[in-house]
């Protein structure tokens, strides 16, 4: 056992974390919400750094990450609250990659050194649409089930209507019958595909909520240290300190939890599925915990829209909630650990 | 990144696995709920002559060289059997430090037998008056000729009734601030003047008030300096919360599950079926799991031969805390059998479930409080200013 980064995967965190803090201010953040919840320029940027093939086989002209690998790059870009959509950019390519030809050309754009937008729709359409697709206000292509098939549509000039939501996040509901359309996969190899999909989207979603956590505990942690009131830092006051080192817990073990559950999918670990349900529940339910406990030690500021620390609350909230209700989520761990309920 | 434990802590798993097919008696478990007391010494014994007691010790010193994950997995077996382990984990605790401190006189005499599994050692800190503020005791040791005689009282001194010494923190200087006037000994539970009453608890679990009344011990008891208990102390406490304390939820969680697969409702449904249930199960699941992760992790801090400080206790406060939300969880989710405890033939879970519940409050005390982990973790981890408390 080793819970150590290799020096490569080191070298990966601080390239992406450096970029970040260079290109992802809180500033940016602010703008590109109040335009849509998309920054075109990060995006090339980071992009040239590592892009949508990140994930990809080097046979189908990507880099050849793990899920380990993209897990760590997606802390650091949930710690910057990035309004770029790596997730579910990385996870289409990986589903455009193993579905061969019939997914080749879309996947070459995908590779692009522009690369073209991404996303995947979490739930099945209905009536041929799927309902607030994240970054579907922005991604020309989006990945979804329609029926019995797994298609992918391309459409350029889609004109989405984009909702303005909790998280600040570019969703829109999203036709999977405009534009040109692909069939990836039928019947239940397209929903076995999807259902993949969606827990990879869960395990690196967990990876995003964990270093947003984290990153907002500091803004907590450090906040508590210099305020002071009664004459002393509010830090000191154990009421304020112990909330603090609860969500500090929770965040640890919500990181260990996305990590192992990156590996086990890695690794084709029998439990892999069961490990990335429970990554994405314990990372949403430990991300809101912090940021609520982050902000509440702002007291009246952090309900300010001047302090950074609501854009994290915020987020926290809506960002996991793109695949619904946790509680159903919780079931759908069920699902796993125990097998389908009888007469469901 | 890995997170398997690794080829030689598998093959020591199946090692321990088979060792305790053999040598747990058919009413070990019965016998510890019964009796309240978590110590079997038959199984004690036969670890002994397994060489297991001290199995990460180094050689030289009785052990086997044991890596902190062929431990784990070693635990990992003792808990997932139902071996009660409050005398193994108290006394490895005092034998690790009399081996850190001790006099080589101490380490001749305390640990052969200790290895050998024919002798456990109590713990002797807390007082009536003294729990978390363990540095306040004030039972006296008083120097009489070449010994001391020893005044006072201790609480919560487990398994004193089997124990052969009692690791005692006494006041040896009234006149100096708290810390500066502590001094450690290892006093027998038989000497004259020592008295022992059972004190039993919601949990089931039986421990003890111990009183000290004019009770000699020769110098040579005597572990660490004189006044420099508090230093003593500091290397136990260390060894404590770098002990990944054992939880039980997962094995109860094991056992829940295989009764609601394997039980029908009047209405001929499986209890499993009912969403009410799966989604309790799988968020307790989870739970599991942080734990579990969150132990390994000081076994991997361990590993690279550092000591799990702010990592100890993350693990004790998450396991603890989550252990008794969760606990209540199942007992609800059981309705009005849930109440329904151990011995009864129509208990559900065997009556497990109820027992987990009324256990767990303890969990969240004993070894450090909950507070006294928080403390620790927004000192040492998060660097807070130290609190007012």
């Amino acid at each position: 056992m080793d819970l150590s980064l290799s020096d490569e995967q080191e070298q990966l965190v601080e390239a992406f974390r450096a970029f970040l803090a260079k290109e992802s201010p809180p500033s940016l953040v602010r703008d590109a919400e109040a335009r849509g919840g998309f920054d075109r320029d990060l995006w090339d940027a980071a992009g040239a750094l590592g892009g949508p093939g990140m994930g990809v086989d080097p046979g189908a002209g990507g880099a050849g990450a793990g899920l380990l690998d993209l897990e760590l790059v997606a802390e650091r870009f949930g710690a910057a609250l990035a309004p770029v959509p790596v997730v579910e950019a990385w996870v289409s390519a990986r589903v455009l990659a193993d579905a061969g030809a019939a997914g080749s050309t879309l996947l070459e754009q995908v590779l692009a050194e522009r690369p073209l937008v991404a996303t995947l729709a979490l739930h099945a359409a209905r009536d041929g649409v799927a309902r607030l697709v994240p970054a579907g206000a922005v991604a020309p292509v989006v990945i979804g089930l329609d029926d019995d098939d797994l298609v992918a549509v391309d459409d350029p000039t889609p004109e989405p209507h984009a909702v303005h939501n909790l998280g600040g996040a570019p969703v829109a509901d999203r036709s999977l019958r405009a534009g040109a359309r692909a069939v990836l996969a039928q019947g239940e190899d397209a929903r076995a595909r999807h259902q993949r999909a969606v827990d990879e989207w869960r395990v690196l979603t967990a990876g995003v909520l964990v270093g947003l956590a984290g990153a907002a505990l500091e803004l907590g942690v450090e906040y508590a240290k210099q305020r002071h009131q009664f004459g002393v830092p509010i830090g000191s006051f154990q009421a304020l300190a112990h909330r603090l080192a609860d969500v500090a817990t929770a965040v640890d073990g919500a990181q260990l939890l996305a990590r192992e559950a990156a590996w086990a999918a890695d690794e084709g670990e029998p439990d892999a599925v069961a490990l990335a349900r429970m990554a994405f529940l314990f990372a949403a339910r430990t991300a809101q915990d912090t940021t609520a406990a982050a902000l509440h030690v702002h007291g009246g500021y952090g309900f300010t829209l001047e302090y950074d620390v609501q854009l994290y609350l915020r987020r926290a909230k809506a960002w996991p909630l793109a695949l619904g209700d946790p509680r159903r989520g919780a079931l759908e761990l069920a699902d796993v650990l125990f097998g389908p309920a009888e007469g469901a | 990144m890995e997170f398997r434990l690794g080829a030689k802590s598998d093959s020591f798993r199946e090692e321990v696995r088979t060792f305790l097919r053999d040598h747990v008696p058919a009413d070990m478990v019965e016998r510890a709920h019964d009796t309240g007391t978590n110590h079997d010494w038959r199984v004690h014994r036969a670890l002994g002559e397994q060489g297991w007691i001290a199995a990460s010790w180094p050689e030289e010193y009785g052990g086997q060289g044991r890596d902190p994950f062929e431990m784990t997995a070693m635990r990992d077996e003792l808990r997932l059997a139902g071996v009660p382990t409050d005398g193994l984990g108290q006394s490895v605790i005092v034998a690790r430090t009399i081996r850190a401190v001790g006099t080589e006189e101490q380490k001749q005499r305390f640990l052969p037998p200790f290895l050998k599994g024919e002798i456990i050692f109590a713990l002797g800190y807390t007082e009536p008056d003294s729990g978390s503020d363990v540095a306040a005791a004030k039972t006296r040791a008083v120097r009489d000729g070449d010994g001391w005689v020893i005044e006072g009282q201790k609480m919560f001194t487990t398994l004193a009734h089997e124990a052969a010494y009692v690791f005692l923190l006494t006041r040896t200087n009234p006149d100096v601030p708290k810390h500066r006037g502590l001094t450690m000994f290892l006093v027998p539970l038989d000497a004259p003047g020592v008295e022992i009453h059972p004190v039993h608890t919601m949990g089931g679990e039986r421990t003890n008030a111990t009183f000290y009344s004019g009770v000699r011990v020769p110098d040579a008891l005597r572990v660490g300096e004189v006044d420099g208990g508090w230093d003593v102390m500091t290397v136990a406490l260390t060894f404590e919360r770098g002990g990944f304390a054992l939880s039980e939820a997962d094995r109860v969680w094991q056992q829940t599950v295989d009764w609601a697969e394997g039980t029908r409702r009047p209405d001929g449904t499986r209890v499993i079926d009912d969403p009410l249930v799966r989604e309790r199960l799988a968020n307790m699941r989870i739970n599991d799991e942080v734990a579990r992760l969150l132990a390994l992790r000081c076994s991997y801090v361990a590993a690279t031969g550092a000591m799990p400080g702010v990592e100890g206790s993350m693990h004790k406060l998450f396991y603890a805390e989550a252990m008794t939300a969760d606990a209540a969880e199942l007992v609800d989710m059981l309705g009005v059998d849930g109440v329904v405890a151990h011995g009864e033939l129509d208990a559900p879970v065997d009556g497990w479930v109820e027992h987990l519940y009324r256990h767990a409050a303890v969990t969240t005390i004993y070894g450090g409080t909950s507070e006294v982990q928080r403390d620790i973790i927004a000192s040492r981890g998060l660097g807070l200013p130290r609190s007012r408390r």
